[in-house]
């Protein structure tokens, strides 16, 4: 990647988000806009064990975390997955990023018996691209709008309001037509309440062959951040935990450079923004935090 | 007598002054020694110039909130830390209201407040914010606020209590060090709980450290009504005559968004 020195480096403020790559980059779907490239066959990060869960979250006690991630590949596919819920609801708030497709009423009313029994907020994040399965399926999968809308319904029937999440790419959901668009959609499928996530495209993995990958103006290279550009980046507050070990942020797990130790401790220092993905987050002021 | 210090502590006061002179009149019935106002003295209500003689007549201290940091500072906006369109298309309808009804000499005075203040009361160090301690518009929602979190906030502001406010939303927690967090919520609108009152925090410092949320009634439907007068959005005076939220609370975490009615 060149000399690190050329790139601006996000200091480590505090570890405010603790990432967790739960199921691994397994996942049901193999969508083609996926940075991490996850599908049923890709194992390059495992799945993290409730005991692996539990030892991080006593490690990031002292280190003041405020709250917990969990993502994949498909969360739900981790069998231990709602005792994980269970234990992190017991210290601080939980989201849980998933597709959709593993939410049966069972388990829908499992998790708002969760949420219930905790101080502390749990939110269910479900993924789609666009209101419609023109929209959504070439991208996620034959079949899959109306497997993902049902699992939304199951969580609204349940009590739980999900958030749902769309790229930025779908349904023009950046510009404000769009948004409105799509939440009159939410409210026509039962989410009376709608809770909108909207997420920038990251030029790697999977969506290097959709749409493209990046260009190569398209970098921090050369720039300097002030504070408060700084102080914005998601990476200078959290961190991913994989069965890798500690990775800077959810993005670049598949990056080797871009895991920073074992424990969580000696990660919280400088990280150089060499990568292109970093560019998206600076240019567009991606969180990858609800 | 007891040895005891009791301090009041309000939240955002949104430019409501019946129940600003509601909350003064309750908390020295209840014998508080002294009062302190946490920021956002306008916003959401009507006529925010009437709120400063209160608080300086009062005797009331204050520091600033978001909206005294940006009005003392000229900004475009009232930086509240919103992130919804929805959630920020309302904030501005405040602040340029606010803005613009807010004497030049009133913003410099509010630039003349601090944004921290330390107390020391019956031994311990007291730390009020408006935010949090390491930022000014940061929310510390109840259920998103870990006490690992909290913690780590208090022993890295040297605090064993903070008190703040940003939030709109009441509540406390004992830390397993003994330390204290309080949130006194707003005097400014209802807490989103189907009630018209408003609350503050009634903050005993003794051989223990207690708190109570006084909830504080007042003329409501008076303020509805100058809110219509000033042609403030229908949505801010539902809110006032309802205690139901209707605007801002695409930031509300999910626990405290299922309490409300929208």
């Amino acid at each position: 990647m060149g000399d690190s020195a050329a790139f601006p480096s996000v200091p480590s403020r505090s570890l405010d988000t603790l990432w967790f790559q739960v199921a691994g980059t397994v996942c049901n779907l193999q969508c083609t806009h996926c940075f991490l490239s996850c599908a049923p066959s890709n194992h390059s990060h495992g799945m993290l064990s409730l005991e692996d869960v539990r030892r991080r979250i006593e490690e990031a006690g002292p280190l003041g975390v405020k709250e917990y991630y969990f993502t994949g590949g498909e969360p739900f596919l981790n069998p231990e997955m709602l005792a994980i819920l269970e234990e992190t609801l017991r210290h601080g708030p939980a989201t849980v990023l998933t597709n959709g497709l593993l939410l049966p009423p069972e388990r829908c009313a499992r998790l708002k018996a969760l949420a219930d029994a905790s101080p502390y907020s749990l939110d269910i994040r479900v993924s789609i691209d666009g209101y419609t399965p023109e929209t959504n399926d070439p991208i996620r999968g034959e079949g899959t709008y109306e497997r993902i809308l049902g699992g939304i319904r199951n969580l609204a029937r349940a009590g739980i309001n999900p958030v749902v999440t769309v790229t930025e790419a779908c349904e023009d959901a950046a510009n404000a037509e769009g948004r409105a668009r799509l939440l009159d959609w939410m409210r026509s499928i039962g989410l009376s309440r709608p809770r909108l996530k909207i997420l920038s495209l990251f030029r790697i993995g999977a969506e290097t062959s959709r749409l493209r990958g990046y260009q190569p103006w398209e970098t921090l290279r050369g720039r300097t951040l002030d504070d408060d550009e700084l102080d914005a980046l998601q990476c200078s507050s959290c961190r991913m935990v994989t069965s890798r070990g500690v990775y800077v942020c959810p993005i670049l797990i598949d990056e080797p450079a871009a895991k920073m130790g074992e424990s969580l401790t000696e990660t919280l220092r400088p990280f150089p923004l060499r990568y292109q993905a970093c560019y998206t987050c600076h240019a567009y002021g991606v969180t990858c935090r609800t | 007598m007891p040895d005891v210090t009791k301090l009041a502590f309000f939240g955002g006061i949104y430019s409501n002054a019946r129940a600003l002179e509601a909350a003064i009149a309750d908390a020295r019935r209840r014998g508080a020694d002294a009062m302190y106002a946490l920021g956002d003295f306008g916003a959401f209500g009507p006529h925010p110039d009437r709120i400063f003689p209160i608080l300086r007549d009062a005797g009331v201290l204050a520091i600033q909130g978001n909206y005294e940091e940006s009005l003392s500072e000229g900004a475009d906006d009232c930086r509240c830390g919103y992130t919804d369109p929805r959630d920020n298309h309302f904030a501005q309808l405040s602040y340029d209201y606010t803005a613009a009804k807010t004497a030049e000499s009133w913003k410099r005075w509010m630039a003349t407040l601090p944004k921290t203040r330390r107390l020391t009361v019956a031994g311990r160090r007291v730390l009020l914010v408006h935010g949090s301690p390491r930022k000014i518009n940061e929310f510390l929602w109840e259920s998103t606020s870990s006490t690992d979190f909290l913690e780590k906030l208090l022993a890295d502001a040297e605090a064993d209590v903070l008190v703040c406010t940003h939030t709109g939303l009441h509540w406390a927690r004992r830390l397993p060090s003994g330390r204290l967090v309080v949130n006194c919520g707003a005097l400014g609108r209802p807490a989103n709980d189907g009630r018209t009152n408003v609350w503050y925090a009634l903050v005993s410092f003794a051989e223990e450290v207690s708190v109570e949320f006084p909830p504080v009634g007042y003329d409501f439907e008076a303020m509805a009504r100058e809110m219509e007068e000033e042609h403030l959005p229908p949505e801010f005076i539902e809110t006032i005559r309802t205690g139901w939220w209707t605007t801002c609370l695409e930031i509300l975490p999910a626990k405290e968004r299922d309490r409300g009615r929208f």
